[in-house]
């Protein structure tokens, strides 16, 4: 027996409303290639330009102006100093200054208006952080174009996204595991060192490693700072073999980071020196990766043994 | 400690308002509680027993904005808990709490037991150990896990994490432990052996329990107050107020007629 008049009615009426669907899915498909290509053919056209340049020498070579025997030492040696100083401040001050806001500090106007100032920080060109650096960190601290003043500020830089990830991480931790805590006689702050910040450790550390994947990009403030571009010395060795066997001098030094030494080379009119910057950028892609990577094992680990 | 024809008291409240901002949630509560007895409270939602039971351990002082009038004297001492000059942690190290929702810590279960203690500064291994022990068996679930303390909390079933929320309770011996609808998460089985075990818990601690399930008020309870819209409507020995109400709300709830 053939459906009835009405069901007929229903069926093309579904067909008709699903057609959407159909369409929605090839803009989508489409959109999402367009971005994935430009992405996959742009590190594909660096990587074929740049792999062949990969070599133990371009690792341990300083920059020189024979573009074969230049390499990238002081400028990986000063990025990684750079994120350690940056991550020493950015992630102490963050998840404080988020724990603050989230569990301390009272809930009003000021506290709404700070909340949406965070927010918005987060979205400041990062120059404008380079200006409030040079004048802040280089002159009126008198830290000079070190090593320290830059990392200080990407660490101010990246500040505003560990504040907002630690605060959304606290904020998802339920309420009954908070009165828990409180109602067996706990302190606030035995509550919040002992469950709020451990549990919310997932979610703060992953944006810990944006921030810093961000930050290690940066080129901007850097350069305002007044970073050099040909640094043919490493930094001061942090271990001394007498005493007191650590030693800070490092910070003060002057420093180049990856992007600044890419920029350098493709600035330059030949062709050799254009091959170093692409293999200096898949350097500094892969340290991004693994950080990425980083945060996703973090991740994992952490919230493998959390679940609400 | 007073003594009255319900027998000894272990709380009085007198005169007890509760306002969440400008809302009055409680109205002028009047209630003895029993020592070692186990208290019900019933009454349809929204009629305010969580949040006068929440009083007991001052856990509206978390939120911003909720204000109490009136007093609950903790006797020995007759202490107002409500008093602000007292620290709501003293009374939280002396009145313990079970949630509605089983709340462990993702932590292990030994660490969940002995976080009371480890709050009150406790460290050392043999008198954790030992108390730990004592507080598991407390809630029966010694035997469950006896050989597994250093797993997780969540890998327990429902109800046993119910039961280990009690054994987190009973570890720090407090004077009352407060029941927030301990069941209302867990299935028939694992209802029957946690309600098994509030009547047990009795012999050494004074109980406050919360529950829109009146078959269990009448299982498990010695008194029963009946509220309704912020107000106790009705309070007697739970045998009494079940067969032979003396308001008609409460006969309407009880029978089934609202709620």
């Amino acid at each position: 027996m053939a459906p009835d008049k009405g069901v007929q009615v229903m069926r093309a009426m579904i067909a008709r409303r699903k057609r959407w669907d159909v369409i929605f899915a090839i803009v989508g498909l489409f959109s999402m290639l367009g971005g994935v290509v430009t992405l996959a053919a742009l590190i594909g056209s660096m990587a074929m330009e740049g792999v062949p340049r990969l070599s133990w020498d371009f690792f341990t070579s300083f920059p020189s102006r024979h573009a074969d025997k230049a390499g990238i030492l002081s400028a990986w040696v000063g990025t990684t100093l750079v994120m350690l100083v940056t991550a020493l401040t950015a992630v102490p001050l963050g998840i404080a200054a988020g724990v603050y806001l989230e569990e301390y500090a009272a809930k009003n106007w000021i506290t709404d208006l700070i909340e949406i100032n965070v927010t918005n920080l987060a979205g400041v060109p990062s120059i404008i952080y380079g200006l409030l650096a040079l004048g802040l960190f280089v002159y009126q601290l008198d830290l000079g174009q070190s090593i320290v003043a830059a990392g200080l500020t990407l660490a101010i830089l990246i500040l505003p996204v560990v504040i907002v990830a630690t605060r959304e991480s606290i904020r998802a931790i339920p309420g009954t595991i908070r009165e828990g805590a409180f109602a067996l006689g706990a302190t606030k702050w035995q509550t919040v060192s002992q469950h709020v910040v451990p549990y919310s450790m997932a979610g703060i550390l992953t944006g810990v490693i944006i921030g810093l994947s961000r930050a290690i990009g940066e080129t901007a403030p850097i350069i305002t700072i007044g970073a050099l571009t040909y640094i043919a010395f490493l930094p001061d060795s942090p271990i001394k073999s007498e005493f007191p066997y650590v030693s800070f001098e490092w910070l003060s030094s002057a420093f180049t980071v990856m992007p600044i030494q890419m920029f350098n080379w493709v600035s330059r009119p030949q062709e050799a020196f254009h091959v170093n910057a692409a293999a200096a950028g898949l350097v500094l892609i892969v340290m991004t990766l693994l950080m990425n990577a980083l945060a996703i094992f973090i991740r994992y680990h952490f919230r493998k043994r959390i679940k609400w | 400690m007073p003594q009255t024809a319900m027998g000894t008291l272990k709380a009085e409240v007198k005169d007890l308002n509760f306002y969440y901002g400008n809302y009055q949630a409680l109205k002028s509560i009047n209630l003895p509680v029993a020592d070692k007895q186990i208290t019900a409270l019933i009454g349809p939602s929204g009629c305010g027993k969580s949040t006068f039971l929440r009083c007991f351990n001052r856990m509206h002082d978390l939120y911003a904005g909720n204000r109490y009038e009136g007093e609950i004297g903790l006797h020995p001492d007759g202490v107002n808990i409500l008093n602000p000059k007292i620290d709501p942690i003293e009374v939280r190290m002396r009145i313990g709490m079970v949630f509605q929702k089983p709340n462990p810590f993702p932590k292990s279960i030994y660490e969940n037991v002995a976080y009371g203690l480890r709050v009150r500064g406790v460290n050392k291994r043999r008198i954790l150990d030992e108390k730990v022990e004592q507080a598991l068996r407390g809630a029966a679930l010694w035997n469950e896990v006896k050989d597994r303390l250093n797993n997780l909390a969540f890998n327990l079933s429902g109800g046993q994490q119910q039961r280990l929320c009690i054994a987190r309770a009973l570890a720090t011996d407090p004077e009352i432990i407060l029941f927030d609808e301990p069941t209302s998460a867990l299935d028939p089985i694992a209802t029957a052996s946690i309600e098994e075990l509030i009547a047990e818990l009795k012999e050494q601690v004074t109980i406050l329990i919360v529950t829109h399930n009146m078959q269990q008020a009448a299982r498990v309870s010695s008194y029963t107050a009946f509220m309704h819209l912020g107000e106790v409507v009705e309070f007697g020995e739970t045998g009494g107020i079940f067969t032979n109400p003396s308001k008609k709300q409460t006969e309407d709830y009880i029978t089934g007629r609202y709620g």
